[in-house]
């Protein structure tokens, strides 16, 4: 940085203070995610001092083989599994929410979520494998295979002449529906069992966390992250509406079908593994544009952070709330989610939207 | 010596033509040129014709700038990003290329251009909170941040007040006058046209019907042939040519 030359230019140089800022929330929200992943790996049923929880975590080998297998085959993956899920999550709806140029876009506003639970109920109530060649695992490969249809036809109807954001975002919405209805039905002649199952599904939980799908969720960010940030500048300026962006050379139609793409698998696949947390989707992106404005630069991780931080402490929430039990995460996102988030877009609000 | 030719350049929507065979000879940098013409003539289709937003059959010929030299702005000014004008104005500068990283070069870049267009008090305000007219000032940094050396500008001042009606059209002046860039500026205010532009291409039926200096086209009868109103230029007291209106002329214009 040459300070003799931004010296002289005022604005330059308060600019290069907000950028230093930006950088500082976002190392804070990284120093926030490891505090509430190191709290939500202390706590469970079994009550370790944090002492002996952080000894297991850097020194296994040297820990007994109970808190062994509780701290690195339990908690560790569900507490990097609620890291990853709600990363994803929350990118997904980021790109969304500026592709679409809607607040309320997220991959659950295009029918992905009601996909995937329509899918899901399909293997637990009808016992139908789309890929039978895996039956052990239907529920998420199935809720994958139709989360992924889901934004199959969204992107095939997206890729017509003449259509416009507001008709994708539409015919999402009609999506949501038709797969809301076509649960319902399964539902309705679901035996008890099967019904059970299918609710607890839709709650959505972190309880089933194996590092296997830490490692598929973890992998699939890494795909799509660095996919995002080289069309960062091109992400942004399609904020600044169509034609403007189209004006300043960014080819539109282009960038929203490629982010499409990548939006649809980074949501699909979370939730085919832990099941609707819609609203981490939503907030993520509405928290990281409060705190850092919409420079994709700082929007992007400032996304994923947020998206993070939020699960985690939900997942955190999900255990402290009722001593012994975990409750399902989907819940306790929308309980506590929603008070927070309408108290921060009305004290904070910039009237982005 | 930058120029912008025209040589029987077409465009449609679909299956409705709205430009065709439009040809005008080399238009020459350094000074304001204006397209005017009634609504619905095609100026704004002219303009993405040229920018290659459009396809159509005919040349665009450019001399002295390559296609990336060329900025086209909108008329829409809906911008609601939560963005600070000055970020605003490095993204249009950053969308040409370049990583994440801003050389104090750029910087200096875009604080040259706030000031340029009286935006500098704006720097750290969010768009959000922009009135219309900011905007439109706005929007224009962004278009010529990159320093381009064609700009076609879709009613650049119609969101402004009368005191920066004069200076942003002054401002744009001086721009086309020290880098030697192509400015066409699509205008409905016939006195602005006469007051900052040099020259004026007329825009009638999908053709260029008129093309010169401003004085030599907007003749009282061209005004009527094209906005299908009585009209005579005189000159204010500062010895500015003015349109007066009369009042409607009772014959068909040209489309």
């Amino acid at each position: 940085m040459t300070s003799l030359s931004t010296d002289a230019i005022p604005h330059a140089q308060s600019y290069r203070g907000l950028v230093a800022r930006r950088l500082a929330i976002l190392v804070g929200l990284a120093a926030v995610l490891v505090l509430s992943v190191a709290v939500d790996v202390s706590l469970g049923p079994a009550r370790y001092a944090l002492g002996d929880v952080l000894r297991t975590i850097v020194a296994p080998g040297a820990a007994d083989l109970q808190m062994r297998v509780v701290i690195w085959d339990i908690r560790m993956p569900m507490a990097l599994l609620a890291v990853t899920v709600g990363a994803s999550l929350s990118l997904a709806g980021a790109q969304m929410q500026t592709i679409l140029a809607n607040p309320l876009a997220s991959p659950f506003t295009l029918g992905l979520s009601a996909a995937a639970s329509f899918g899901a109920a399909l293997a637990m109530v009808l016992g139908v494998a789309i890929f039978p060649a895996a039956v052990g695992l239907m529920v998420p490969i199935n809720a994958f295979a139709m989360a992924m249809a889901a934004s199959l036809l969204i992107f095939g109807l997206s890729t017509l002449r003449g259509v416009t954001v507001e008709t994708i975002v539409l015919l999402g919405i009609a999506l949501v529906f038709s797969f809301n209805a076509a649960l319902a039905l399964l539902q309705y002649f679901a035996s008890d069992q099967a019904l059970s199952a299918v609710v607890f599904w839709t709650m959505g939980s972190l309880t089933k966390a194996t590092w296997g799908k830490v490692a598929i969720t973890a992998a699939i960010l890494a795909l799509c992250t660095p996919l995002f940030a080289r069309r960062a500048w091109a992400l942004t300026a399609i904020r600044l509406g169509e034609a403007r962006a189209a004006a300043m050379g960014v080819p539109v139609r282009r960038l929203r079908l490629e982010a499409l793409v990548l939006v649809s698998v980074l949501a699909a696949v979370p939730v085919s593994f832990v099941g609707t947390i819609g609203f981490i989707g939503i907030v993520g992106p509405h928290v990281a544009r409060l705190l850092l404005g919409e420079d994709q630069r700082f929007f992007l991780p400032g996304a994923m952070l947020s998206g993070a931080v939020i699960l985690s402490a939900t997942s955190v929430l999900s255990k402290a709330l009722l001593p012994g039990a975990v409750l399902p995460i989907g819940i306790i996102t929308a309980l506590v989610g929603v008070p927070f988030f309408a108290a921060l877009i009305l004290t904070k609000g910039r009237k982005a939207w | 010596m930058v120029s912008l030719a025209l040589e029987q350049v077409g465009a449609r929507y679909g299956r409705r033509e709205i430009l065709s065979d439009a040809t005008c000879a080399p238009v020459a940098g350094g000074g304001l040129t204006a397209l005017v013409g009634a609504n619905a003539a095609g100026k704004s289709t002219l303009f993405r014709r040229i920018a290659g937003q459009l396809r159509g059959p005919g040349i665009v010929r450019l001399e002295g700038a390559a296609p990336h030299d060329l900025r086209y702005m909108p008329q829409d000014t809906g911008m609601s990003a939560a963005l600070t004008v000055y970020e605003s104005v490095i993204l249009a500068l950053k969308q040409g290329g370049g990583g994440w990283r801003l050389s104090a070069a750029e910087l200096a870049a875009v604080d040259d251009v706030l000031h340029r267009f009286g935006l500098a008090d704006l720097a750290q305000r969010q768009l959000p909170e922009l009135s219309g007219g900011q905007r439109q000032s706005v929007s224009i940094a962004q278009t010529l941040v990159s320093q381009p050396k064609v700009v076609l500008m879709d009613e650049p001042t119609s969101a402004l007040d009368l005191f920066r009606q004069y200076e942003i059209l002054e401002a744009l002046r001086r721009y086309a006058e020290e880098t030697g860039a192509v400015v066409i500026l699509a205008l409905h205010d016939l006195n602005q046209v006469m007051r900052a532009c040099a020259t004026t291409l007329a825009l009638a039926e999908g053709r260029i019907i008129a093309a010169g200096p401003t004085l030599e086209v907007l003749t009282p009868e061209m005004i009527s042939r094209l906005y299908g109103i009585d009209s005579r230029v005189e000159r204010c007291s500062r010895g500015c040519p003015m349109m007066i209106v009369d009042g409607p002329s009772g014959q068909a214009r040209a489309g």
